[in-house]
């Protein structure tokens, strides 16, 4: 056991941990944005994806990591964009919707992997670049992002209004600002952010595979739940994920113990857990998943 | 009656919009769209055996958009199904396997149904508890609920109960396989009948009984509801516990009347779709039938059209009738 205990205390599983924890840090970051402002995130999960994706071809094609992380930006704000038309402009069921998403983006990555580089490829591989953690932009990107997020949000105008349209949209309606255009703006950089997590899912192991995803997403939407909607805190929480997450790669590495089938669903049997036991102080955002007008 | 008209404008609208996006993503592809339309209705009603085709695949989905409606009445969202029909296939064809050969088909296969009805109810009522007594939210806890069933079958199936190499049961007995409808040598089953069946019987529930009335106004206004004095806790909990049992009897289907026994990822996506069955037909049981059909043609349609078209955009254009269909929902609700 004190051997299992020592073999975990080194640089190469801190390293893992931080390339686990990182897409599950930025999920939860848009999911937070994007709820904060009234609309349901179910769709993190599309936007990982989505983001994954978009940041693995754009490596591939341009030679430049950081050309794949504003394409998984770019992928993620646009799964935001059609959740807003959907959510936003059409008042659609705002949990349907996510699901919908969802289900699209896995059926639209698979068709556009083939479409791109041949019906018979089952993965796409990222060459020639380094994956090591601590020279990889996005991990330092999401300690800034988070940094952002908490602050701007908090202290911040735009940060305020998107609290507030979440709270009590009549309330800005009658302050004379946009309740739609706040929700847009949430949902863009939400969707932006959870992209550059699904960047770091792609980029972290140098290839993509479809549905790689894998759940992610309504993972770090229980992290947001569980955080009472409070960025800092959802963050740490997925840190908690990532942990659990590289424990159960480790583990499976060991060999003995538990049956690996049942290893693999550590994060699950802890979020489960966890959002059941934990009752959060801070209750959602009023007016969520409520339609404006 | 403006209701019923209401609700098949919806549906149309949705269709058409769905439709549409398929048309620019066949295009998309490099496919003609009229082609596709064309080859996906040959292949589907074009005869007698595809159209049996077109039954069996729908057979599933039936119970699991009752699974849906159902909860949905009573204002809870069930996005559950995959994983109670999981664990409700497997305790089903372990029962089904299990009792004696001699056993008169009325009770294997009654024994084998009411187990797959309690183990989906079990994990249906465990979610519904979940949200109404330690406020989890139902959908979050269903979606972790559906990947750690996965996992759990997954171990079980692999410690004990998979035999020989493939990841699947040991065989059910003779008399607990639900006899094929023999229709033109599709794979229909008996299960379809039993599924219209029991989509009457739900109607019949929601509409005309005391639980019915309780659910829909639990859904209309929970606190209304609890304001008037009625059990609405345990309604929300039973709504989804029926639902549970529901989804156990898409299970069941996959288990009695068609694999003849557990196999890993059975039954995958059938939850979901579900989703869409229901909310295309705005929560009615019996339009639920219908709806059902249509998505078992698109499910079938697309084996039809895959050598024009590549799969996946199958599973694109499934996901896009289910946004229009959240669309339209909400319109018509907000009016």
């Amino acid at each position: 056991m004190m051997d299992f205990v020592a073999t975990l205390l080194t640089w190469g599983v801190l390293a893992q941990l931080v390339r686990i924890a990182v897409p599950y840090v930025l999920a939860a970051l848009g999911g937070t944005l994007t709820e904060r402002s009234g609309v349901i995130d179910l769709a993190i999960e599309a936007k990982l994806l989505c983001g994954a994706f978009a940041a693995a071809v754009a490596t591939v094609e341009s030679d430049s990591v950081a050309v794949g992380i504003v394409a998984g930006a770019l992928a993620g704000a646009s799964v935001g964009a059609v959740q807003a038309v959907a959510a936003i402009r059409l008042g659609a069921e705002q949990v349907v919707t996510g699901i919908a998403l969802n289900l699209a983006a896995v059926g639209l990555t698979r068709f556009l992997l083939g479409a791109i580089y041949g019906h018979d490829e089952s993965s796409l591989n990222i060459v020639g670049h380094d994956h090591t953690v601590w020279r990889s932009p996005i991990v330092w990107l999401a300690i800034a992002l988070v940094a952002l997020v908490v602050i701007g949000l908090e202290r911040s105008r735009p940060g305020l209004r998107i609290r507030a349209v979440g709270e009590h949209p009549e309330a800005v309606a009658a302050a004379g600002a946009s309740v739609v255009r706040t929700r847009w703006l949430a949902l863009l950089i939400g969707g932006a952010v959870a992209g550059v997590g699904g960047a770091q899912l792609s980029l972290g192991v140098g290839q993509f595979v479809p549905e790689m995803s894998g759940g992610r997403g309504y993972v770090a939407l229980a992290a947001v739940i569980m955080s009472g909607w409070r960025p800092g805190r959802a963050a740490l929480v997925c840190v908690g994920f990532g942990a659990a997450e590289t424990l159960q790669i480790r583990m499976q590495n060991l060999g003995g113990g538990l049956p690996p089938e049942l290893v693999a669903l550590l994060p699950y049997a802890l979020a489960l857990v966890l959002l059941v036991a934990i009752k959060p102080r801070t209750s959602a955002p009023s007016a969520i998943g409520k339609p404006w007008p | 009656m403006t209701r019923s008209v209401e609700t098949v404008r919806g549906a149309i609208v949705a269709l058409l919009v769905a439709m549409a996006a398929g048309s620019v993503l066949v295009i998309v592809a490099g496919g003609s769209p009229l082609e596709v339309w064309r080859t996906l209705l040959t292949s589907t009603l074009g005869d007698r055996a595809s159209l049996g085709q077109v039954i069996f695949r729908a057979t599933p989905l039936v119970f699991t958009g009752l699974a849906v409606a159902v909860p949905l009445r009573a204002g809870l969202f069930n996005i559950g199904a995959e994983g109670q029909l999981t664990a409700a296939a497997l305790t089903c064809a372990v029962v089904a396997a299990l009792v004696p050969s001699s056993t008169p088909a009325v009770l294997a296969i009654g024994a084998a149904v009411a187990t797959a009805m309690a183990t989906g109810a079990a994990v249906g009522a465990t979610t519904g508890a979940l949200r109404v007594y330690r406020g989890a939210h139902e959908v979050i806890v269903a979606i972790l609920l559906n990947a750690i069933i996965a996992g759990v079958a997954l171990w079980l199936g692999n410690r004990s109960l998979f035999v020989g190499e493939a990841t699947r049961t040991a065989t059910i007995v003779p008399g607990a396989v639900l006899p094929s409808l023999g229709f033109a040598g599709s794979s229909a089953s008996w299960s379809f009948v039993g599924a219209v069946i029991t989509a009457g019987i739900i109607f019949w529930l929601l509409a005309r009984t005391t639980a019915g009335f309780v659910w829909t106004a639990t859904g209309r206004n929970l606190d209304a509801a609890r304001a008037a004095g009625l059990p609405v806790d345990r309604a929300r909990v039973s709504s989804m516990a029926l639902a549970g049992a529901l989804a156990g009897l898409a299970g069941a289907h996959f288990v009695l009347g068609h694999k003849h026994a557990y196999e890993n990822g059975l039954g995958r996506g059938v939850g979901f779709v579900g989703i869409a069955v229901a909310l295309l037909a705005q929560g009615n049981a019996l339009a639920i039938v219908g709806s059902a059909l249509l998505f078992g043609l698109l499910a079938q349609g697309g084996l039809g059209v895959a050598g024009l078209v590549p799969k996946e955009l199958v599973d694109v254009l499934q996901a896009v009738v289910l946004l229009a269909a959240a669309i339209t929902m909400r319109v018509r609700t907000r009016r």
